[in-house]
């Protein structure tokens, strides 16, 4: 064939956009392609395709939705996190003139990767996945005000996240750093597909978010169910309200970003070029804009968990309700205040570096407030220290200590010997851990026993927890000494041989978290064998005080036969309090949305379309795209959205649980 | 049912208790308005009336903050009162975001050059 029509075929893949010359590459490839056929071969064999299609991919149940986010979150944690035992393992190699075992090509795309998929791929995936899970139970409500494109959005997600998987073994990854600074990012000194791949990774995604965003929002403010008055909303739900109206406001600005980002690269326009009156400062600045509220994003719902594991484990009503709903508030304006402390070095005068290290340093107040509302409410508790407690324990131990050096880089003098240091490496990795994925720990112990009817294994659960919190301690600690003598990040290879102890300890913790994750592995497969011992049959194993423990474990499909009426805040509280019976008759059919395939097609072909843009291959991206008008206006004319449950299978389902509530007494 | 005609007559006599109700003509009169924003900024560059091209730009900004507003009356169908004052509050916020992310950025990028190294400023400046 001639190489026009290869070219216009397959754009500029070609057969050495493999990384064949990667021998760690070529390895894990065939190890994840030895699994990969293992998995499909047994779905096959097993005929799960019809179970899986049926029942998950196409459903518009959130708490199914809400599964898959933390399965998709799970897995790529471990992607993620091969990348940082990659890091650690040549960070502690490389020294005395050695090279370590990693080239910088590869080095380069494995920290990018790292911070691309914690951030977009873990992280996200896990505080939407329980937002989406438990928000609907907490008000009372029968799903999300927008079923499908709850689906929709979730394959979004996927699909942006299957990109990033792709660029692992077709072609290469991003080599610029987890935002893709320009000019770095830009065609001239990025002209290979890693950078195409980080943009269309993250546009994929970022929809998917987005639409996410506005579906909670609106769940929340119309949903409710009666009595639930905006002051009478559990915490959590309260944060997810924030966190959501965050994204809104902020995952625009992302996309805006990205898109002129790609004009340079694509057709040459000068937004963030050196020359031509563009400017790259303009890219760090907008994408700060965004970049700050994010961080709030994931952390505030992990603050909501926080909230209702402490109340409930303490046995009281949380301390300062009102101060936790208005510092939320205050946290979610103030995270618009605070961007530049990012730059703080980038050229700005003494009055823009205070405004915005003051506004910084403003923000610790409220979060100051919400620490002392945790630590009051479990004054004069009788504390059970069950596995969410313990991580919620960990995380106001560790998150004090990432706020305080957070605290110290918002000085700006201080930031100019700090800035991009691994101080700074240790300080967000104290908060994103030690907040974000500490919440996330303490919420999915919380909720599993409600999401699958049986409670997590405590042993296996507290060995992870050990592993996790020692091993992030030897893992950052160094990292803070290190940053204060001046090591910067992203370093591939080292002279000075009196630091190599500091990293060596530091991969010694990294390998104790990855213990950690072994462990909450072994954790969900011991549970799953030892199911019937650790079963829950009353729907409220933790004597739990918000709407969702009034249901059983697992919900039925339509969540509440009937809708609960709040008096109180902690319904379920009140509602155990003043001797609440459950109705035992009279149901009624119920209205609810039906499944449908077209979340998951549109996702496929905007995934597809990304590929063909990264490529160059311009009739896939085209053909993909007509296809993703075609399937979206064909939906339109989808009449069989939704459905009754009949009346009797509500009876059967409920005096199901009759039955189980008598057994259990 | 009926008490909720009730609640709506004696609340006021326009339709914005719930759900704001659209009309043909408020649509055309939209309509009609966006076309005219729109053509009297094409006019603006195409014949040259004003006199200097900054004075144009911002003339063409005021006409587009007009647009917005035209758009979110009698498209957005958005008052103080519908959705029990939601639509206002996640306004404002908007405006309050926008306000923001603009007046920072131009502060932050005009002042980006306090703190260059000096020989920049030797070579650069001036």
């Amino acid at each position: 064939m001639s190489p026009d029509l290869l070219k216009l075929i397959f754009g500029r893949l070609g057969l050495e956009s493999l990384p064949l010359h990667e021998p760690i590459v070529v390895g894990t490839f065939v190890v994840v392609a030895l699994g990969g056929a293992v998995l499909l071969g047994g779905l096959t064999y097993f005929r799960l395709w019809g179970y899986l299609w049926r029942e998950w991919f196409t459903t518009v149940d959130h708490k199914r939705i809400g599964i898959m986010y933390m399965i998709l979150g799970i897995v790529m944690l471990l992607r993620g996190f091969a990348d940082a035992l990659m890091m650690r393992g040549q960070q502690m190699l490389a020294f005395g003139g050695s090279e370590g075992y990693l080239n910088a090509h590869h080095y380069d795309q494995v920290f990018t990767a790292h911070g691309v998929i914690m951030i977009f791929f873990v992280a996200m995936p896990l505080v939407t996945g329980l937002m989406n899970y438990v928000v609907p139970l907490q008000i009372g409500a029968r799903d999300v005000s927008f079923p499908f494109l709850n689906n929709f959005s979730f394959w979004m997600t996927v699909g942006g996240a299957v990109l990033v998987m792709a660029s692992l073994f077709i072609g290469e990854f991003a080599r610029t750093g987890w935002l893709a600074y320009p000019p770095l990012s830009n065609i001239g000194y990025s002209p290979d597909v890693g950078v195409d791949y980080y943009i269309w990774a993250l546009q994929v995604a970022g929809v998917g978010t987005t639409l996410s965003g506005i579906n909670l929002i609106c769940t929340i403010v119309k949903l409710r169910c009666p009595g639930m008055t905006m002051m009478k909303m559990p915490v959590f739900t309260w944060t997810s309200l924030c966190t959501n109206i965050l994204i809104v406001a902020s995952f625009p600005v992302l996309t805006v970003v990205l898109a002129l980002l790609s004009l340079d690269r694509y057709v040459g326009t000068n937004f963030f070029t050196n020359d031509f009156g563009g400017s790259p400062m303009m890219y760090v600045n907008l994408i700060w804009i965004w970049g700050h509220p994010e961080v709030y994003i994931l952390v505030l719902p992990a603050f909501g968990i926080f909230s209702e594991v402490t109340s409930t484990f303490s046995g009281k009503r949380l301390f300062g309700y009102t101060s936790m709903v208005y510092a939320t508030v205050v946290i979610t304006i103030l995270s618009y205040l605070v961007w530049l402390h990012h730059f703080f070095t980038m050229g700005s005068g003494a009055s823009v570096n205070s405004f915005f290290g003051i506004t910084t340093m403003i923000i610790s107040i409220p979060t100051g407030a919400k620490m002392f509302n945790w630590l009051f409410t479990m004054y004069r508790g009788r504390i059970r220290y069950e596995l969410p407690m313990m991580w919620t324990i960990a995380f106001m131990l560790t998150f004090v200590i990432g706020g305080m050096t957070g605290v110290l880089l918002a000085v700006p003098p201080a930031d100019f010997v700090l800035h991009n240091s691994l101080f700074l490496i240790a300080h967000f990795h104290n908060v994103i851990i030690g907040g974000v994925v500490f919440g996330a720990f303490a919420g999915i112990n919380y909720w599993f026993p409600k999401a699958f009817g049986f409670k997590l294994d405590v042993f296996w659960g507290k060995l992870s927890f050990w592993f996790w919190v020692v091993g992030f301690y030897l893992a950052f600690m160094p990292l803070y000494v290190l940053g204060l003598m001046g090591v910067t990040r992203r370093l591939r290879v080292f002279d000075d041989p009196s630091l190599q102890i500091w990293f060596i300890i530091a991969a010694i913790g990294a390998f104790l978290v990855f213990l950690g994750i072994l462990s909450m592995l072994m954790q969900f497969a011991v549970s799953l064998l030892k199911r019937e011992q650790l079963k829950d049959v009353t729907g409220d194993p933790w004597d739990a005080r918000t709407l969702e423990w009034a249901t059983s474990s697992p919900p039925p499909d339509y969540n509440f036969a009937f809708t609960p009426v709040v008096h109180d805040n902690d319904a379920w509280w009140d509602m155990k309090k003043r001797g609440y019976q459950r109705p035992l008759t009279g149901f009624k059919p119920i209205h609810m949305p039906s499944s449908t395939g077209t979340g998951i097609i549109l996702a496929g072909l905007a995934t597809a379309m990304g590929f063909g843009l990264i490529w160059y291959i311009w009739w896939l991206a085209a053909a993909s795209f007509l296809a993703m008008l075609a399937v979206g206006i064909g939906h339109t004319f989808n009449y069989h959205r939704d459905f009754d449950i009949p009346a009797e299978d509500v009876i059967r389902t409920e005096d199901a649980r009759t039955k189980l509530l008598a057994g259990a007494k | 049912m009926t008490t909720d005609t009730h609640a709506a007559g004696a609340h006021d006599h326009h339709h914005d208790d719930g759900h704001a109700h659209s009309t043909f003509s408020g649509y055309m009169l939209g309509f009609v308005l966006s076309v005219v924003l729109t053509a009297i900024p094409f006019w603006l560059v195409m014949s040259g009336a004003l006199p200097s091209k900054q004075i144009t730009a911002l003339v063409i900004m005021a006409f587009a903050v007009v647009q917005i507003v035209v758009h979110m009356i009698y498209f957005l169908h958005m008052n103080a009162k519908s959705e029990n004052g939601w639509t206002m509050m996640a306004l404002i916020f908007t405006i309050v975001m926008v306000v923001i992310g603009l007046s920072g950025s131009l502060w932050v990028m005009n002042h980006l050059n306090s703190n260059m190294m000096p020989i920049h400023q030797m070579s650069g400046m001036k």
